[in-house]
């Protein structure tokens, strides 16, 4: 099942998918020294989202994400695209900064067409997303 | 998007190649907004220090000062990482003090003033109705929008400088009609006494509307809330719900005369419930912070005041943060004297939750707790392992001078 989205940026790239129920800030959730999500409590602690291709609802807070992503792309523990539901314009401008491509907006609703770990290929330019192989 | 004549040149390279690389740069985050031209910003406020930027995003900096990028609009800079004068003891990496004195001079070279502060608002630059500008961080964006009646987005970094060196930036979300107006009420029946209380709200009001386009309208509060007070409710709002605008009827410029109709109220016993779900964990009393925002000059009295003839708990440490200017205003009027006097760490020009290297401080201090005022700030440094407590004012001093978290 594909999934289309409605506003996208970037090159078209392929990777393995992690899928969040929580919302991401690089700032608040992330280290940027290990591409770890390491916020206590949040749904993905733990979890590594360097090269991965991540689904988040929604995007918190933060100016400081703008350099963000340019710094975890610098140190080569960057995602290969983020994928929002709902985001912010801080986000858009980071990942834009960055070369990483961005979407935002979703139909189906991941939850119902993507599992974590499960590759995925993102398609900016055809708006869509689409799975290429099952986890196995 | 429709490019005027001025805009056509200027990626034909008619200003420059960095001021035609940051047009471009504009033009893809407008495309992806689905922004139809460019609207001038008469102001830029950008957040750039080493902390945030990282050595990549220092050496794209001199790349582009060096390609010529020079800011045509004021420009000011927002908290940094370092005070300089406290780094050495704050166990901050003399390294990366070289790195952050490079980049202020690097903007500096760029025109840009670096003043430091994520209260711009209070103490550099009042935007008027309507007036468009470029600003970053959150607090300062959505005090804009809200207080003044200013339009701006929130603007990263990167995308704060493309707008001070274009003098433009792409015209979407508050910078349009359509997304000011309130998208639901919310009653104020609480007192709201402490500036806690108001972040307290925001994150109420924040967490459970989780959108850049939400925007709340605040209505039947008993008086009329001073500066500060809508600084902390707007910079939780901000932090906990990403918006970037909110209505306070009677008091901001562009609330509105009807409700929308989805409604919340904000009770007393809802924030006594904010207070007591937080988490104590080992009950570390030892770090008590007064930033995220800046302290006004205000902020500083009070804390004078409830600082004063007291002492930090011996093993405690009690920061609190503000700009250069409010600083050198409290040293004249014996503010900060009366705090240094108690144990109080005053840092200039920094936000506590960007300091350089936090984390290994919080582990070389075995801090397990930040207990804070301040909503924002209790939200925004998880990614440290940091545990957080939010208390009001006068109960976070008194938790520094007894070494008793409660």
């Amino acid at each position: 099942m594909n999934i289309t989205v409605n506003r996208a940026f970037g090159p078209a790239v392929e990777g393995e998918a992690v899928v969040s129920e929580e919302g991401f800030s690089p700032r608040y959730d992330l280290d940027r020294w290990t591409g770890v999500i390491t916020k206590p409590g949040h749904k993905l602690e733990g979890t590594s989202i360097v090269d991965k291709i991540c689904f988040f609802p929604t995007a918190k807070g933060g100016i400081a994400a703008g350099w963000a992503f340019y710094d975890i792309k610098w140190k080569k523990i960057a995602p290969r695209a983020f994928i929002f539901g709902v985001t912010n314009p801080v986000m858009v401008q980071g990942a834009v900064f960055a070369g990483i491509p961005i979407t935002e907006g979703w139909s189906p609703h991941p939850r119902d067409a993507v599992r974590t770990g499960d590759w995925v290929r993102v398609d900016p330019a055809r708006k869509i997303i689409e799975v290429l192989k099952r986890k196995s | 998007m429709k490019l005027t004549t001025e805009e056509q040149s200027i990626l034909g390279g008619g200003r420059g190649e960095a001021a035609k690389r940051a047009l471009e740069y504009q033009l893809e985050v407008g495309r992806f907004w689905g922004a139809k031209r460019f609207v001038p910003v008469t102001n830029v406020h950008m957040m750039g220090d080493i902390e945030v930027m990282g050595d990549g995003g220092l050496a794209w900096l001199k790349e582009e000062a060096g390609r010529g990028a020079r800011c045509v609009v004021g420009t000011t800079t927002n908290a940094r990482c370092m005070d300089f004068a406290h780094c050495e003891r704050m166990g901050q990496d003399a390294g990366e003090a070289v790195k952050e004195k490079e980049l202020i001079a690097t903007l500096r070279r760029m025109d840009v003033v670096t003043t430091d502060t994520c209260i711009n608002y209070q103490t550099v630059y009042q935007p008027h109705l309507g007036e468009h500008v470029a600003w970053g961080d959150t607090g300062t964006v959505i005090y804009a929008n809200s207080v003044f009646g200013a339009r701006s987005n929130f603007e990263a970094g990167p995308a704060a400088l493309a707008a001070a060196l274009t003098g433009r930036t792409p015209e979407y979300g508050f910078h349009l009609d359509e997304h000011r107006k309130g998208t639901f009420a919310v009653e104020l029946k609480a007192r709201l006494d402490d500036l806690a209380d108001w972040g307290a709200v925001g994150k109420l009001v924040g967490e459970s509307h989780q959108n850049y386009y939400a925007v709340p309208v605040f209505h039947g509060y008993r008086r009329a809330p001073g500066a500060d007070e809508l600084k902390h409710l707007g910079a939780a709002l901000a932090s906990y719900g990403s918006m970037g605008m909110f209505h306070f009827v009677g008091v901001t410029p562009e609330a509105p005369s009807t409700l929308p109709s989805e409604r919340m109220v904000v009770s007393d016993p809802d924030l006594d419930l904010v207070y007591r779900k937080y988490n104590l964990g080992d009950g570390d009393a030892r770090l008590v912070v007064f930033s995220g925002p800046q302290q006004s000059l205000f902020e500083m009295k009070y804390l004078a005041s409830l600082f004063k003839d007291r002492k930090v708990k011996a093993g405690g440490t009690c920061i609190v943060t503000t700009n250069s200017a409010i600083l050198r205003q409290s040293r004249d009027l014996g503010y900060a004297k009366t705090l240094e006097d108690a144990g109080v760490t005053i840092l200039e020009g920094v936000c506590f939750y960007i300091l350089q290297n936090l984390s290994p401080m919080r582990e070389k201090n075995r801090w397990t707790n930040m207990v804070s005022n301040s909503a924002k700030i209790v939200n925004i440094i998880g990614a440290h392992r940091f545990n957080t407590i939010l208390r009001r004012s006068a109960d976070c001093v008194e938790i520094a001078c007894s070494g008793v978290l409660k």
